[in-house]
């Protein structure tokens, strides 16, 4: 599939605010997705940006604002309803299930694609066989795009941390989502582990996937990123083209005024 | 390979299953088999729900109780088909675990234990006070004979195969689960909710669609077991037996398709020979002593997860395929 540049936002959240108590962690946010163009949110720790992720895959309910996706509201649906729709995501700290092997874990990913029920796997039916063999085949693709076809049968738990987010991404492509949110996908990861990433991300556009990342580390996100929004204290305060948001003052101010404070 | 290797020992059980009758002559030695499958055929539910999707229940006896009573009160005083009074207690108790469920299952862990437990209490009053349907204590008496195509299954023998019959295909069912797409959204569940959910996994849905399954599974085992005493009364379906069944299951080995039989296996006979032991005792002490299996079976459950915590059957397997590697790279 072409890369091409669509104006109509494939996701669309506006005037997005979540409270916690007395505190805000993310005021009015505007801010649209286009199709098959990588975004990226940006900002110190405890900007919003992992709330606006757990509000996007409905594990928060927003207290105030919409999002659309694909001219549809989402904002307050239950999770698998959202993954069910389109909307994949990876956690900060993955999340893996205990005991199962490498491809079931990434099998889990095609669920909102299958249909075969408790009854159905209980007695055997001939449709949940084939949808099995199906499903195996197209997990096993994926875990060749991340490289971990050989480690198709260890146990997930048990690789390096690296390859634990290279499994959840293979769970979460399998879906076949519209959007994919990927919640600081570099961190933990070595150099090497990280330009491996970067290309696995960069290739998504070309799978009808279009990625909204956040990230701390800056050089991942400018390298890949088409668009870049910058949060502070909840606020989007910055967003356009990669370069154009790193020289903005107001950014500098907020990552060296985090950096003064970490000092 | 995993899957041969579970087809190969599927059909290993089956032929030791076919072929135990013929080794065990004693009728006593007998019926305890017949106890095992009945047990074996409850705690296959159980595993179902606590091994695969990691919710407890307190309270299963209850839905062996039920559809034991449903077995007695429709064939005894209604005259059913024992095997139309069967599938309509099977029924009536899903529908049960359906509503008991849908509340319920939005617990987690001790909570949901707590409710599971306080509801097999409730049904097991129930049992003892409705005397008009169920006799209170004494009972109902006279539960007829199960009979398939005119032939009686008035025999140890005859039930076993029966029973066991229900725990081979019980077996094979789980199997199939294990390794199916709505058995790894179960193991999902047990693992990470949340997790699970935002894999687009309905939890709340499945987690209630295995507690009606495993329900349902125990009520067959309730019935089936009324059937073989031909006699109802409340006392096996009381508190003491929701636990021993977990003990079994846990026991076996949580998430493990042999662990219900073998955890059903170890308990059952243990109980048998606890009981003459506890009337010894109690001889030699000069007054009652009862249910030494209870302690006994506490102090097995705290061994088990101290020591074992995957079951025996997981632990020895897994100690079995560490024999094995260095001979496989030699």
């Amino acid at each position: 599939m072409a890369v091409m540049e669509n104006s109509e936002p494939i996701l669309e959240m506006r005037g997005l605010t979540k409270r916690f108590g007395g505190l805000v962690a993310v005021d009015g946010v505007d801010l649209s997705l286009s199709r098959a163009l990588i975004t990226a949110i940006i900002g110190p720790n405890g900007a919003g940006k992992t709330t606006i992720f757990n509000m996007l895959s409905g594990v928060l309910r927003p207290t105030a604002g919409t999002i659309h996706f694909r001219g549809r509201r989402i904002e307050g649906a239950p999770p698998y309803a959202i993954a069910a729709l389109g909307i994949a995501r990876t956690f900060q700290n993955v999340q893996l299930f205990e005991g199962m092997s490498v491809l079931e874990t990434v099998m889990i990913g095609r669920h909102t694609r299958t249909r075969s029920g408790l009854l159905g796997a209980a007695l055997g039916l001939p449709g949940s066989a084939r949808e099995e063999r199906a499903g195996r085949a197209i997990c096993i693709e994926a875990l060749e795009f991340v490289g971990l076809a050989t480690r198709a049968e260890d146990e997930a738990t048990s690789l390096p941390f690296g390859q634990q987010r290279l499994v959840e991404l293979a769970r979460a492509t399998v879906a076949q989502p519209q959007v994919l949110l990927l919640d600081e996908p570099a961190a933990g990861l070595n150099t090497r582990e990280r330009t491996e990433l970067a290309r696995l991300i960069a290739g998504l556009p070309q799978r009808g996937i279009t990625p909204l990342l956040v990230d701390h580390d800056m050089d991942l996100v400018m390298d890949i990123s088409n668009r870049v929004s910058v949060l502070n204290h909840g606020r989007k305060i910055a967003e356009g083209p990669p370069r154009q948001v790193q020289s903005d003052p107001g950014v500098i101010e907020a990552y060296l005024g985090e950096e003064a404070a970490a000092c | 390979m995993r899957r041969l290797r579970t087809r190969i020992a599927l059909i290993a059980f089956g032929v030791v299953l076919l072929a135990a009758p013929l080794l065990v002559r004693q009728p006593y030695h007998q019926s305890i088999l017949v106890f095992i499958g009945i047990n074996a055929l409850a705690a296959t539910g159980l595993n179902l729900l606590m091994g695969y999707a990691g919710q407890v229940s307190l309270g299963h006896a209850a839905f062996l109780g039920i559809g034991g009573y449903a077995s007695a009160v429709l064939t005894v005083n209604h005259g059913a088909n024992p095997w139309l009074a069967m599938i309509a207690g099977i029924a009536l108790t899903c529908l049960v675990a359906w509503i008991i469920g849908i509340p319920t299952l939005r617990l987690h862990g001790h909570y949901l234990a707590i409710a599971t437990l306080g509801f097999g209490m409730i049904v097991y009053v129930v049992f003892v006070e409705w005397r008009g349907l169920t006799g209170g204590q004494s009972g109902i008496p006279g539960v007829p004979e199960l009979s398939i195509a005119g032939v009686s299954l008035d025999t140890h023998v005859r039930f076993y195969y029966l029973v066991w019959a229900c725990v081979y295909l019980a077996t094979i069912a789980s199997a199939n689960i294990a390794s199916s797409r709505p058995g790894r959204a179960l193991r999902a569940i047990s693992s990470s909710e949340l997790a699970a959910q935002t894999a687009g996994i309905n939890t709340a849905r499945y987690k209630l669609q295995v507690f009606v399954l495993s329900a349902g599974l125990a009520s067959l085992a309730g019935s089936m077991f009324v059937h073989y005493i031909n006699f109802a009364n409340p006392e096996p379906f009381n508190f003491s037996y929701s636990i021993e069944l977990v003990v079994m299951a846990v026991l076996g080995g949580l998430g493990n398709i042999w662990g219900p039989a073998v955890g059903a296996g170890v308990i059952t006979t243990l109980g048998q020979v606890l009981q003459p032991m506890g009337k010894l005792l109690g001889d030699l002490l000069g007054r009652t002593v009862s249910d030494l299996d209870v302690p006994a079976f506490g102090l097995i459950l705290v061994l088990i997860l101290i020591f074992l915590p995957r079951g025996v059957t997981t632990s020895l397997s897994a100690l079995a395929q560490r024999r094995r590697r260095p001979s496989e790279a030699a």
